[in-house]
């Protein structure tokens, strides 16, 4: 019996490792941006090119910034999750097209309704590259000194909404 | 000379042309040089296992030309690597700097090896203890030399 008992552990904890790596998502990789100020940029706007759009007029609001294209699958995907959110009033979101082409963009979001207030255009993906982002979706909820609190990678679904972003967003709302 | 030896010299000839796709290398090659070096310690963030000179997606492309205009601004490699992880964590650098969260990466290995090294002793010792040095009585060597020499006889 104590010849296997020390084989036997070992590969439990083998096997108990390879387990934690399955679940782990490669695609996950924490974000050093989360704590820190949000990237400044000024954008112009989707709709209204001459207008731009930019963190510092969002100061004294929470919001969310989305960053998003219309060729993205996942966006789509994620698009009624947004709208919900949009309806629901908890939080505004803002997008950031990112790398897509203008009527494309605008095609899109009258194709599958707007969530936004206000679309930035980042055509050359540098503001994406300024908050880390390396595949959209990705969303970043922006507190009211215009700090990142949280970054999600990959489309937001209702549980995510749910469990992780409003509750995030009524407390950061009543600091 | 018939039409096959003109075929071949346009076709040869031709090559230098075709290349001229990826121009934009060629324009400073100290420049290149330099974002070559760095590029190979960077990881490309879509494809995970490529580093950013191997890559070809677009994310990649994009942050070759971040690096390239870093490297137009002077700017030092330390400051390239410091503005790509302030963005993007120590997860786009293919050699880590040793750190808290990354002590398990750095130590791991050879705290393994220790361990396996150590086991392996152990278990050697053990086993040599456990064997008893007995000598061969003068009958028992009578016995072998007789067994040897019955076998020969059967074969």
């Amino acid at each position: 019996m104590n010849r296997f008992l020390l084989p036997l552990s070992i590969f439990i904890v083998v096997v108990v490792f390879l387990g934690i790596g399955l679940k782990l998502n490669p695609r996950e990789i924490p974000s050093p941006l989360v704590g820190k100020a949000a990237p400044d940029f000024s954008q112009p706007q989707l709709f209204e090119p001459t207008k731009v759009f930019a963190p510092a007029d969002m100061k004294g609001k929470v919001w969310l910034l989305n960053f998003w294209a219309s060729w993205c699958s996942g966006c789509k995907t994620e698009h009624p999750v947004l709208m919900d959110l949009a309806k629901s009033g908890y939080v505004p979101i803002y997008g950031m097209d990112y790398k897509d082409q203008r009527d494309e963009a605008m095609t899109w979001l009258s194709r599958w309704g707007n969530p936004y207030p206000i679309v930035g255009v980042d055509d050359a993906g540098r503001v994406g590259i300024n908050y880390g982002v390396y595949g959209v979706p990705e969303t970043y909820v922006i507190d009211k000194q215009g700090v990142i609190r949280y970054k999600q990678i990959g489309p937001l679904d209702p549980d995510t909404v749910e469990k992780k972003i409003v509750p995030l967003v009524k407390q950061l709302e009543a600091q | 000379m018939n039409i096959h030896w003109i075929l071949l010299i346009v076709l040869f000839l031709s090559g230098p042309v075709w290349a001229g796709e990826a121009r934009p290398l060629a324009d400073d090659p100290v420049a290149e040089q330099r974002l070559k070096h760095l590029a190979v310690e960077l990881r490309c963030l879509v494809c995970q296992n490529q580093t950013l000179a191997d890559s070809n997606a677009p994310l990649a492309e994009d942050l070759r030309r971040e690096v390239r205009e870093m490297i137009a601004k002077n700017m030092n490699d330390q400051e390239i690597i410091e503005f790509l992880t302030a963005r993007y964590g120590d997860f786009v650098l293919y050699r880590p700097p040793l750190k808290a969260t990354t002590t398990l990466l750095w130590v791991g290995p050879f705290v393994l090896v220790i361990v396996g090294a150590t086991a392996l002793v152990v278990t050697l010792r053990r086993r040599a203890a456990k064997v008893v040095d007995v000598p061969v009585t003068e009958d028992e060597h009578r016995r072998v030399e007789q067994l040897l020499a019955d076998g020969g006889k059967r074969s």
